[in-house]
């Protein structure tokens, strides 16, 4: 950072101490301090400049000792200083909460991948390896960890203030925000984007553990079933099987392999299949053909949670040759096309 | 007054001074005279009654949310009720107190008399304009007295449309109604100010006040009607289950969110802009100079207003936008900061070589420029990209803003109703009192609010009914100074009614302040002036005020 | 701007000469001339005003009809072109007959002032008269957004007579947005005209005392921009919501 790291930890710690201050508890933290301190110098020395100016000029000028006023029109200079001035300092602002922003909002590729639901008046976290928490989430340090975070009502926000890391959760779009922990220990998680009744009861505690107790820790509370194994089993349930079998004369394409890959729509554009491009596949199919395919696939919009979406896009991601498929194929009896009458399927 | 005197006002010898005869006041009898007026300044006073009373609702409801604070539980009030507080004092405080305060009650009293006018252009849209506040007002304080609402003052979809049972259309409906007063308001002032000027009164001879009203009636006309279509769109989706802003139903909460923000940005110009107005009276008129760099001044009021629409899109950088889309908005908030700077920076200069006197006005005038520096340099940090990820959505903004709109707009209605009462009712007010009320405002307003940006940083979000424990320190701290505060508030209203009986007489001009405004008696008559004025010198031209002066020392009889 | 600044004296002189006050003349204008020329900018301000409020619902419909556009042709076709044109013919013969009363006002004949204020009313009445026929058959139809919308017609047109392309159900449902908005943007604009029809007649009761027809003109010129305002924006409507990707020689 350019500053002595001791004089920083003096700082920062001191600070953290008296309650004044939060902790620096990721990567990015001493980073958004940096910018914060920054910011903080710019706008003391500008309040000072201003305090004094108005103090020099209020006891220089006063009328006991200047009764009368010297009418001057202005200066063009001075219009040109304190304009360029403020400009070249917000200009540094801009640039560097730029970089700040940009390297907050895209995770690095090797993110482990955990998804956030968010609902009326709690966090649901869902470990890839089937781990589930509420208003809690288990990480470990010296990870780049990437939350997908969807709402399952309203605007949610989540925020871990240590971390420095706060993002928007919307409903029917996937956001997500990244980090990696240092520090061991436990932080608050708050619901920042006010949400009706209990929005001020919408926090949580994220709990940071050494590699080892992280290990120890997805060991001790799994549920049985990986996020994949269950969307493998909506998979069948819901009879996505049954046209995306992966056989060559199936009415759906084969979605072995299909995350990550370049797909060519059946209107001619090209897209890249994420997480958003298969949780919207889902719900609104006829704008997401795949080239060679007719628009048959009907929506799940109304049939499926959050929950449920979030699982079968783990399955896909995973998804890498269609041998289990064929053989559930031949164990469900699920021919037909999905239920028509509208209520949740409960995963 | 000798030249060795702190002050420089100059009442008339009170043992034979009278209230003038025929003013706007006794002009007509009856409250039928008031309620029916054409009268831009009977318009005023209704405003200002009105909205001082709206301001004090709003306000009770700010100290039972600071009293719920005192404690980490949500102890005081339940968790609704809570909710239903912040959002109706921020309803009432932002589209019934600070919209319309510095516009409606000087604005309307002082800008046909600023330009030489007899009144506004169109005198019954004028009182129109006021009995839509009134009508807005008691369909808001009907909703309060059915249960209230509590969907914050920012009507977040989808939470506004399908997942509240509170009384959100009957809000809606009455910041609808208020909206177009709003916009009647700025219709009438751009007309105004561009067909009613008196002879040789050029653009660059009005008062500042007038540039600075006139930028934000472009801001009130053009921005509220985007207000108001959102508001028909939520009621509309409220009542018919329509889905332009469900995603379940294909559509966006997020359309919300721009149609929202793209009035709601420039209504913070709209509050602002008009305290600025004031800010360039006052000073010049406590220094005894001419605004320095007027054109810059004037110009800067203008691109407020202009820049002002291109940046709302900085309240949703959080919101899942293209971060190429935040890139632009950033940096264009960015440059709608430098205006602001200018302006502090010049009125600061007006004070080099002047003759300052430290009368009340000019108190409140140099608390709005240290505060409204700190509140404007922390939106500095909310625009830079990166840092409002930290920020955004905890109590930084909450005080970033109560800086800029308390710390600055309502430390300047202050002073401008200071300063221009003795000419609006013709009496003076208590100085001692009033400096009081000034020191205990500045005081009680730092403790209040200073806390709240180290809360933000440490993550205290908003609207939280109920908080960590190590929160409470800094929030005891706020609460205190929010006591102190609200004496600070109180103390105006007593002394000032109290003035209006027992006040020393005024007289024409008190000040010794240059505008046309001033070289006629106080109160005015009805048609301002008895024959329209010829303006023949520049604004603040205080040579001219000094011959003239001694012009009427010389010719008397 | 300058030119609002007259010269006082030159007619407070000729008014004494004169004595010349004219009856409209509201005392806080210096002059008639900035009294009318006030009034006039006034309505093109408010008529901005209202550009900015329709605005926003031309904002929704840019970015729904971006989103589903699918949706939004097989929706549109559903408008019937007939009824849509006529009422565009009739809201510009409307308009025109507004402009004559103008003229009729200015050169002070009030026989034909009065006729052709009647005329704009009529015109007018018949646009609103057509636009409740195509309400009442969208009702008919179901197609009103909301619990009762069905979208049997767009899933399955071949069905309902209709050479059109079907579209998926999810595709299908979007077309209760194009509805929404076509409700919205036409409901709104037919507001304003039941507004505007109804000071209409306030504006003939006064013509027809003859308020209008000895120089003072300006409330039937400023109505008049309204009444243009009002007609400008079904200019819009009508080929943003009836004539999204219509082919007359196609299939």
């Amino acid at each position: 950072m350019g500053i002595s790291p001791v004089l920083w930890q003096f700082l920062v710690k001191w600070l953290n101490a008296s309650a004044l201050f939060p902790s620096e508890a990721s990567t990015i933290a001493p980073y958004m301090d940096a910018l914060y301190f920054f910011l903080l110098s710019i706008t003391g020395i500008g309040v000072l400049l201003v305090a004094v100016l108005l103090v020099v000029f209020s006891v220089r000028y006063r009328k006991a000792v200047h009764p009368v006023a010297t009418q001057i029109e202005g200066s063009t200079l001075l219009e040109a200083t304190w304009t360029i001035i403020p400009l070249g300092l917000f200009l540094i602002c801009f640039v560097w909460g730029a970089l700040l922003y940009f390297r907050i909002y895209n995770p690095p590729v090797n993110s482990m991948n955990i998804y956030i639901v968010g609902k009326q008046w709690m966090w649901k976290a869902e470990h890839p390896g089937g781990q589930h928490e509420i208003n809690a989430l288990h990480v470990p340090t010296g990870q780049p960890i990437q939350l997908t975070m969807i709402s399952q009502d309203v605007f949610h926000s989540f925020s871990i203030p240590a971390f420095r890391i706060k993002r928007e959760v919307i409903p029917g779009r996937y956001s997500t925000v990244w980090f990696q922990a240092t520090t061991p220990g436990e932080y608050h998680i708050f619901c920042t984007q006010y949400c009706g009744t209990n929005h001020s009861a919408m926090i949580g505690t994220i709990t940071v553990l050494s590699p080892a107790d992280y290990k120890k820790w997805t060991e001790e509370s799994t549920s049985g079933m990986s996020l994949a194994q269950n969307g493998e089993r909506l998979f069948a349930s819901m009879g996505c099987n049954a046209c995306h079998s992966g056989n060559a004369a199936a009415r759906g394409p084969s979605l072995a392999g299909v995350y990550g890959s370049k797909l060519l729509l059946n209107n001619g554009s090209q897209v890249l299949v994420n997480d958003a491009y298969l949780r919207d596949a889902i719900l609104n199919p006829s704008q997401h053909v795949t080239s060679g395919y007719t628009p048959i696939m009907p929506t799940y919009q109304g049939q499926i949670s959050e929950d449920g979406l979030i699982d079968l896009v783990e399955y896909l991601k995973n998804l890498s040759s269609n041998d289990r498929v064929q053989q559930t194929l031949t164990t469900s009896q699920s021919d037909q096309a999905a239920p028509s009458a509208s209520g949740v399927v409960k995963p | 007054m000798s030249a060795a005197s702190p002050t420089i006002v100059k009442l008339p010898d009170q043992s034979t001074a009278t209230m003038p005869k025929k003013n706007f006041i006794n002009a007509e009898h009856g409250l039928l005279s008031w309620l029916l007026t054409g009268d831009h300044k009977r318009i005023a006073i209704l405003y200002l009654i009105s909205i001082t009373v709206f301001f004090f609702i709003g306000g009770a409801f700010a100290g039972l949310i600071r009293l719920e604070l005192l404690t980490p539980q949500g102890d005081l009030v339940s968790s609704d009720t809570y909710n239903k507080l912040f959002t109706m004092h921020g309803v009432i405080m932002v589209f019934l107190f600070l919209v319309p305060s510095v516009p409606a009650t000087i604005g309307n009293f002082l800008i046909p008399m600023m330009i030489g006018a007899r009144d506004l252009a169109f005198p019954k849209i004028n009182l129109l304009s006021w009995y839509l506040y009134i009508a807005a007002g008691t369909i808001m304080l009907t909703a309060m007295a059915l249960g209230g609402v509590d969907t914050g003052w920012t009507f977040t979809t989808p939470l506004s449309t399908h997942y509240l049972n509170t009384h959100v259309l009957t809000t809606a409906v009455a910041v609808f109604i208020a909206g177009f007063s709003s916009i009647f308001t700025g219709l009438n002032f751009i007309v105004t100010i561009h067909r009613m000027r008196c002879p040789g009164m050029t653009w660059f001879r009005m008062p500042l006040f007038v540039w600075a009203h006139y930028a934000a009636s472009i801001l009130m006309v053009l921005g509220t009607p985007v207000l108001a279509i959102t508001l028909v769109l939520v009621g509309m989706e409220r009542v018919f289950g329509i889905g332009v802003f469900d995603p379940t139903k294909g559509g966006d909460p997020l359309l919300f969110q721009h149609l929202f923000w793209f009035y709601s940005h420039p209504a913070v110009y709209i509050m602002i802009l008009p305290g600025m107005a004031v800010i360039s009276e006052v000073v010049s008129t406590f220094s005894r100079k001419r605004v320095f760099g007027y054109t810059a001044v004037a110009f800067s009021s203008v691109a407020i207003a202009l820049f002002g629409f291109f940046v709302w899109e900085h309240h949703m950088f959080i919101m899942g936008v293209s971060n190429y889309s935040a890139l632009v908005f950033s940096l264009l908030t960015m440059l709608v900061a430098v205006p602001s700077a200018i302006k502090i920076f010049n009125w600061c200069f007006t004070l080099q070589q002047g003759s300052i006197t430290f009368e009340t006005p000019m108190l409140y005038a140099f608390g709005f420029m240290g505060l409204f520096t700190i509140g404007g340099l922390t939106g500095v940090f909310l625009g830079s990209l990166g840092m409002d990820i930290q920020l955004t959505e905890t109590y930084f903004i909450v005080a970033h803003f109560h800086f800029v709109m308390v710390g600055g707009m309502l430390m300047a209605f202050l002073a401008g109703v200071h300063f221009w009462w003795p000419k609006m009712t013709g009496r003076m007010y208590p100085e001692s009192l009033s400096k009081l009320a000034a020191v205990v405002t500045f005081i009680g307003f730092n403790l209040t609010f200073m806390p709240q940006f180290i809360l933000g940083y440490l993550g205290m979000p908003r609207r939280y009914h109920a908080y960590p424990q190590e929160f409470q320190v800094l929030n005891v701290l706020s609460t205190a100074g929010a006591t102190v505060l609200g004496v600070g508030y109180l103390l105006p209203v007593l002394y000032l009614a109290w003035s209006l009986k027992y006040g020393a007489i005024a007289g024409d001009n008190p000040w010794q302040a240059t505008g046309l405004e001033w070289q006629t008696q106080s109160p005015p008559l009805t048609e301002n002036f008895p024959e329209i004025p010829i303006m023949d010198h520049e604004a603040y031209d205080y040579e001219w005020l000094e011959h003239k002066t001694q012009h009427e020392v010389t010719h008397v009889g | 701007m300058d030119s609002a600044i007259a010269n006082p004296h030159l007619d407070h002189d000729a008014a004494e000469h004169e004595h010349i006050v004219l009856p409209q003349h509201r005392h806080h204008f210096a002059t008639e001339e900035q009294q009318r020329e006030a009034g006039s900018f006034g309505m093109w301000l408010f008529l901005l005003t209202e550009i900015m409020f329709f605005g926003g619902l031309f904002f929704a419909y840019l970015l729904y009809r971006n989103w589903y556009y699918d949706a939004f042709v097989a929706a549109s076709n559903q408008l019937s072109i007939p009824l849509g044109a006529s009422n565009t013919a009739i809201l510009i013969t409307s308009g025109f007959f507004m402009a004559l009363a103008v003229w009729a006002a200015e050169v002070r004949k009030k026989t034909l002032l009065v006729i052709f204020l009647i005329f704009t009313i009529v015109f007018g009445l018949a646009f609103l008269g057509i636009k409740y026929v195509e309400y009442h058959e969208k009702y008919e139809k179901h197609h009103i957004p909301g619990a009762n919308f069905d979208v049997s017609e767009f899933i399955n047109p071949s069905a309902y007579g209709l050479n059109e392309k079907p579209l998926p159900p999810d595709a299908a449902q979007k077309t209760q947005m194009f509805f929404f908005l076509y409700f919205a943007m036409t409901g709104m604009h037919a507001l304003h005209m039941i507004i505007g029809i109804g000071l209409l007649f306030w504006l003939l009761a006064r013509a027809q005392r003859g308020d209008f027809t000895n120089g003072y003109v300006a409330p039937i010129e400023n109505f008049g921009l309204y009444w243009h305002f009002v007609d400008i924006v079904w200019l819009f409507l009508f080929p943003l919501l009836y004539l999204i990707n219509r082919h007359p020689l196609a299939h």
